[in-house]
């Protein structure tokens, strides 16, 4: 492990500069006054948490598509399950507390006129059950999903477009307010997690410590695996998978398991987000949104994971800026900045670096 | 009481489970003397026979070159082979336990069916040593290669396999900086280290220097012997340098078989395919 990290050094930095913003943040918003300038508010420690959320989505869909190739265009599928599997439990936490006063019975549904609790929401008032969920809701989709396609040697293009298909068909069925997850309106007016209130100044540095815990610790996971021999077959697959195959290792199982485990990591990141920003809806399953986690890859670098970090954290900075001073520019911007870094940076800012280390 | 019979073979206890069986960790078994048995193939795409019931045997140690123009079959021959084009009819044995058709790419591979393919294949982001690594024999499902290490032993292995091909000094590099031959000798490395028991050499010195040729002549009869090599090639004169034994495939099926000099005096040899191209 020691060694691992040795070896890697923009690994070492990223986890270091992980670890700076994680003490810093917190302390600089619980012990400096409103009006001090070092301040940082309580908004911007939930932003904050919200990208780094994203930066954890960023390194699944690296894992996925910088490592093994596959260009997934429906990763924000995973992400959003997790996060509705994190706001049911949130939603259950209500608990009287909601406009109706059902004790058990989302308002929702009360408005809905249902009486009674569907099945599936069963068990999600208890938050260890919640967090198996937020990992294996996504995960066997993806099992499941990749187990067909992977089987049926779909590869490239043809398996973007279906997994762009899958995100848009489960935003369809999202959408229905028969499905019994809040319809359109998704779920939202969360009042506590845990116990702790999530309007709390403390509750929300907790989160956002969490976020960077989960970030640090999944791009550690991710690293152990792209360093083993696994991932030095995950890198053959993508760039020959005939002859990996005829080398002895079955491409399809080594796929399916990098596939899963990258649903996994998204769906964690959905959980993380969901409690900061307070609201999950079919939106997040929209096919625009997991086009541009790709983005955010593309923009980083790929194949590098903190790459994908720093893209991330880069182009939703970006987005909350411009679509506060410019909203009409927004989807012009990330769609010049898309073809501009493809044309210009084809490694992302991150080649910027490496290739001054190279030269100097 | 059908349905009971049955449920009662099911659970009969002398009884294994098809399914429990392990199929892909059969040692071959060429008590025979044969490694492959290639029998009545046939497979046709889209109405073309490409295949035309095909009989050819290998011998255990043997190295054996397959000649014949272009489009007599050689590649798909090599694709049924390996598993990756299932044939119409016939069947296709490994040893004479192992039957090929019924295997998966992997398992193929895993049994002790190296290939070769025409273009050099190589993973070009990894070094020589990565990719010999990754080719070497052993456990190959995903969770006993995610806690690989390599022992002492292994390193060895490849440290040998790199002089055997003549590539030490590039250990280190990038698999796609090498030049043409050089990723062909990586690629003969890469079936070494899977250590088959049948070798299949598509096209191994299409694009080589003469004295690339040289080379890859000495190490491919240095094969034979612990190895059963089936060599594909064009050139004449690298056939003519290696074959103890040669087999001409004319659309889809075996024309003739014998030594280089039985072959080049067969009168049908000579029709469809040395005389195609003017000389012998």
């Amino acid at each position: 492990m020691l060694k691992m990290l040795k070896a890697d050094r923009g690994g070492l930095i990223f986890l270091a500069m992980l670890l700076l913003i994680a003490l810093v943040v917190p302390i600089l918003n619980l012990f400096t006054a409103a009006d001090n300038p070092l301040h940082i508010s309580t908004y911007t420690v939930a932003l904050l948490g919200k990208y780094l959320a994203f930066a954890l989505l960023a390194v699944a869909v690296d894992l996925a598509w910088g490592y093994l190739g596959i260009l997934s265009l429906g990763h924000g599928a995973f992400f959003a399950l997790g996060g509705y599997a994190m706001g049911m439990y949130l939603m259950r936490q209500i608990g009287e507390r909601g406009v109706y006063g059902d004790p058990i019975l989302p308002d929702f549904m009360v408005f809905l006129n249902w009486h009674s609790l569907p099945w599936f929401w069963y068990g999600f008032d208890m938050f260890w059950f919640a967090m198996l969920m937020v990992m294996a809701l996504p995960g066997v989709l993806a099992f499941v999903f990749g187990w067909l396609a992977f089987r049926s040697r779909v590869t490239g293009v043809y398996l973007s477009i279906i997994t762009q298909a899958l995100t848009y068909a489960l935003m369809l069925a999202f959408f229905r307010n028969e499905m019994g997850f809040g319809g359109n309106n998704g779920l939202t007016d969360f009042k506590d997690i845990l116990g702790f209130s999530l309007q709390e100044d403390t509750t929300r540095i907790a989160l956002f410590v969490a976020s960077a815990l989960a970030l640090a610790l999944a791009y550690l996971a991710c690293r152990l695996i792209v360093t083993s021999r696994l991932g030095r077959v995950a890198v053959a697959i993508r760039d020959a998978e005939d002859r990996t195959r005829f080398t002895g290792y079955k491409v399809e199982h080594v796929k399916l398991a990098i596939f899963t485990f990258s649903a996994v990591l998204a769906g964690i990141a959905g959980a993380l987000y969901v409690p900061q920003v307070g609201i999950i809806n079919p939106g997040e399953f929209s096919p625009l949104n997991s086009i541009e986690i790709v983005i955010w890859v593309a923009v980083g670098g790929r194949a590098t994971l903190y790459g994908a970090a720093a893209g991330a954290l880069m182009v939703n900075y970006g987005k909350t800026y411009f679509t506060a001073a410019l909203p009409e520019v927004w989807l012009f911007a990330l769609g010049a900045l898309f073809v501009l870094v493809t044309i210009f940076l084809p490694k992302g800012v991150i080649g910027l670096f490496k290739a001054k280390d190279k030269t100097s | 009481m059908k349905a009971l019979d049955q449920l009662r073979n099911t659970m009969r206890r002398d009884r294994v489970f098809d399914f429990m069986l392990q199929t892909s960790s059969l040692e071959v078994d060429v008590s025979h003397g044969t490694i492959l048995y290639l029998e009545d193939i046939s497979v046709s795409f889209d109405g073309f026979k490409a295949i035309n019931n095909l009989n050819l045997y290998i011998d255990a140690g043997e190295l054996r070159c397959i000649i014949g123009p272009n489009g007599a079959g050689k590649t798909t021959m090599m694709d049924i082979i390996t598993g990756k084009t299932r044939p119409d009819s016939g069947s296709a044995y490994f040893g004479q336990n192992i039957d090929l058709l019924h295997l998966s790419e992997p398992d193929i591979a895993q049994a002790g069916i190296g290939r070769k393919f025409q273009k050099p294949t190589v993973f070009e982001s990894h070094t020589l040593f990565e990719n010999l690594e990754l080719a070497m024999a052993g456990d190959k499902r995903v969770w006993p290669t995610l806690i690989a290490r390599l022992n002492s032993q292994q390193l060895e292995r490849i440290d040998e396999v790199l002089e055997i091909i003549g590539l030490q000094e590039h250990r280190f590099q990038l698999a796609g900086s090498l030049s043409h031959g050089q990723k062909q000798w990586l690629e003969i490395g890469m079936l070494l280290m899977q250590d088959p028991k049948l070798l299949l050499v598509d096209e191994p010195v299409a694009g080589m220097t003469h004295q690339e040729m040289d080379r890859t002549a000495q190490l491919l009869t240095s094969l034979a012997g612990q190895h059963s090599v089936v060599v594909v090639e064009h050139d004449m004169d690298f056939v003519r340098s290696i074959a103890r034994k040669v087999t001409v495939l004319h659309q889809g099926s075996v024309l003739a078989e014998g030594s280089m000099n039985e072959v080049q005096n067969d009168p049908r040899v000579v029709e469809v395919y040395l005389g195609e191209q003017g000389e012998v």
